[in-house]
Parts: structure tokens; sequence; C-alpha cells
């Protein structure tokens, strides 16, 4: 008889040496024959079904219950099956590597933007005039992704801030780990505002954490009113949003208000420029956003 | 289509779980999927298999279930849920919300053996 439990089939004899595991794994286990076997020929069939909610589960085979011979050392036959609980978020690993990247800016003292817009509402031309007002003003770096060309990066050169291109292959947005291999080739020693220049996508680049500590998204007066409303998710995750190509306004006949509206639905109390990156329009007020994040 | 880069990661994680649980073959994933997570279901549903192939997780059933967006309110002080993806209270129309469900794209629990 097992002295820990009680455990005990008519006259059997223990035939197995056995233990008890206490703790949350707990397992226990019993094997009882009748008879000495030869565990070498007569199989011995050992069905263990875990439980969470009973951890403690054991089933006891006599073993003339399993008379056909094995002629392998066989100790179980089918694995039952269990459920694991994990609650664990699906972009564990790209927050793990967000979060060396956050980790590594705060040591640097650097503040990271994570620039996010359709293609083509001007994310690069604002970028250029961007990084020539700041000047002089605030250290900044770049991170330029797009699926092919490092055509961004050339148009990016000689503004001041060093730029690195990262070409994103097939893939529809950066992740945490393509900026964490660039983050320390791009700054430089008082790099002071990094600017991740996502892929020109509204969607998939909203799931991903780069271990930025702003998103900002753009877009141009001439994508509709109620874009922010169709894309909500990074509308919503956004600390500020920028309308960008005031300057076509003349030639539009949109409502800004309804612009206004929509960001204001989907993040109520953010922060929202309106700028023409051509003329300079509104661009005072977002470099002194800018130089406020950082100073 | 970023829901094929998320199925990767999501068959990384349950192959190093099974690894770690030294169980052999996932037979039923369960995943959580917010309205406002940025996960899209029928896209994911598409992936997910052509992620799991030649892995221990081959095979799996993908079981989702989508949660809708719930925002608390802080003027009338209530937790509402809507299928509105905006920030604007259902109830009293205040902007004075947060999202207390909506964002979560987890990985509930697997079935493994």
């Amino acid at each position: 008889m097992c002295e820990d439990c009680g455990c005990e089939q008519g006259n059997a004899r223990v035939y197995f040496e056995h233990s008890h595991h206490t703790g949350d794994d707990e397992i226990h286990i019993h094997v009882y024959t009748d008879q000495i076997v030869d565990r070498q020929k007569n199989g011995i069939h050992i069905h263990v079904h875990l439980n969470a909610e009973q951890p403690t589960h054991h089933h006891h085979h006599n073993s003339d219950e399993h008379t056909h011979d094995h002629d392998h050392d066989h100790h179980h036959t089918e694995e039952p099956s269990r459920e694991i609980v994990l609650e664990s978020r699906v972009l564990a690993r790209n927050d793990e590597f967000a979060e060396k990247n956050r980790t590594f800016l705060r040591e640097k003292n650097c503040v990271a933007i994570n620039f996010i817009s359709s293609p083509g509402s001007g994310k690069t031309f604002l970028l250029e005039k961007t990084l020539e007002g700041l000047r002089g003003r605030v250290k900044c770096a770049v991170i330029a992704g797009d699926q092919q060309t490092d055509n961004d990066a050339v148009r990016l050169q000689d503004k001041g801030a060093p730029v690195v291109q990262i070409e994103t292959g097939s893939s529809c947005h950066l992740n945490a780990e393509q900026v964490g291999e660039t983050i320390e080739q791009v700054l430089e020693d008082g790099t002071e505002l990094l600017f991740i220049e996502n892929v020109g996508n509204l969607v998939c680049p909203a799931a991903f954490d780069l271990g930025e500590n702003f998103k900002i998204a753009l877009l141009s007066v001439t994508e509709g009113e109620d874009k922010p409303l169709k894309y909500p998710v990074i509308f919503h995750d956004a600390t500020a949003s920028v309308i960008t190509k005031n300057d076509l306004l003349e030639h539009l006949s949109v409502d800004m208000d309804k612009y206004r509206d929509s960001l204001n639905k989907i993040h109520p109390h953010g922060r929202i420029f309106e700028l023409s990156a051509l003329t300079g329009k509104g661009m005072d007020s977002w470099l002194d956003y800018l130089e406020s994040l950082v100073h | 289509m970023h829901e094929l880069s998320l199925a990767v990661d999501l068959v990384e994680q349950l192959v190093e779980v099974l690894e770690r649980e030294k169980a052999t073959k996932v037979l039923e994933i369960n995943v959580v999927m917010g309205a406002m997570s940025g996960v899209e279901r029928v896209p994911f549903e598409f992936a997910f298999p052509v992620a799991a192939e030649d892995t221990p997780v081959a095979g799996a059933i993908l079981n989702i279930e989508e949660v809708p967006l719930i925002l608390k309110c802080s003027d009338c002080n209530q937790e509402t849920e809507t299928d509105d993806l905006i920030m604007v209270c259902p109830k009293c129309n205040s902007v004075s919300v947060e999202i207390v469900q909506g964002k979560e794209f987890l990985i509930k629990s697997m079935e493994v053996q």
C-alpha cells in the first residue's frame, strides 16, 4: 500500500517504483500487478489523463487486462489530449523586441516617432521639410521603411540627419526586430528624435509596436474626410494626426471640419496639425510640437 | 496582409509551448480577437494553415472568438458594447471614454497531445 495516499488494489503489489510530485504539475501514478510480469515482453499500458482541474488522477490496470504481447518496451498507447491555458499576446515576440528598442532609446535619451500613413500622403516630403526645419534645434535620425528601393533614404540625405533604409521586401509593415537591427546604426551620440517612417499602409503597421514613444498618423486633404473612420485602429492609436497637402485645398471641395470631426470621433482630444510642407503653412506649430516632445 | 506575419508568430509560439510542455501535436487552438485589434478574421483564418504547414501545429483547429468593442464612459459611468468603432459613448455621446475591451489579440488556450 502506498503510505502517502493509502492507494491499494486488492492484494496487488506495487510493481513499479512510484513517486509523488506535489506542486502545480502534480502527477501521481501507481501501477499494480497481480503477478510479476516481464515488462520487456508483457506490455503494461498506463493511461494517464492529466486535467488542470483534477491534477491527481490515476488509472490502474492489472497486467492481465492487456494480455497481448509486445516485443518492445511500451508504456503507453495513445497520448490523451490536454488543455494548456496561455492568455498570451499573439504579438508577444514582437513586443519583446519592441521593449528592447524602447529600453535602448530611453538609455540614449532619444524619443522615437512611428510615422504611419497611406502611400502618397506625403510622409517623405513632410520629413524632408521637418528635418530642414529642425536643423540646429533638434538632433534627428531617420529609419525609412519601404518594400523596395532606397529612394526615400536618398531624398532624405543631406538634411542634417543620418538615414537608414529598411527594405521590407514583400512585407507590408515594419516590425520591432527590423527596427532593432537598424537602430544602433542610425543613432549617433546625442540623437534626440528618431523618425521611423513606416511602409505606406494604414492597416498593417498599426498592429506592430516598434518600441516608439508616439505614433503619428498622416493623411492628405485628398484622401476623404471619413478616412479616420475607415481606419479607426491607427487613428485611435496615433497621439497626433497630421492633415497634409493643405496647399491643394483651393482646388478641392473638401470640408476640413469633417476631417476634424472624424479624427475627434476616433481620438477625442488628440492633436491635429493641418499643414502644407510645400508652402510652409502650418509648419511652425508642427515643428514646435516635435521640439516639445524632446525638450 | 500582416495576418500572415501574425500567423507565423502564433505558430512559433505554439511550437515553443509544445516543446516546453513535452507535447507533440496541437489539436486545437483558441484565439481571442478584439474588434479594435487591427486583425481581421478571414485573412487570419486563411494565413494560419499556411503558417502551420510542416510544423506540429499543422492540422490544428483554429477557433476565433471575436470580442466587440466595450467603452467605459467617465461621464455617464457606464460600460457599453458597441459595433461602431468610434470613441463616443453610445449612451450619452460623451467622448470621455476609454476602451475596456476590443484591443486584444490573444492566444487563450490550446489543446495538445
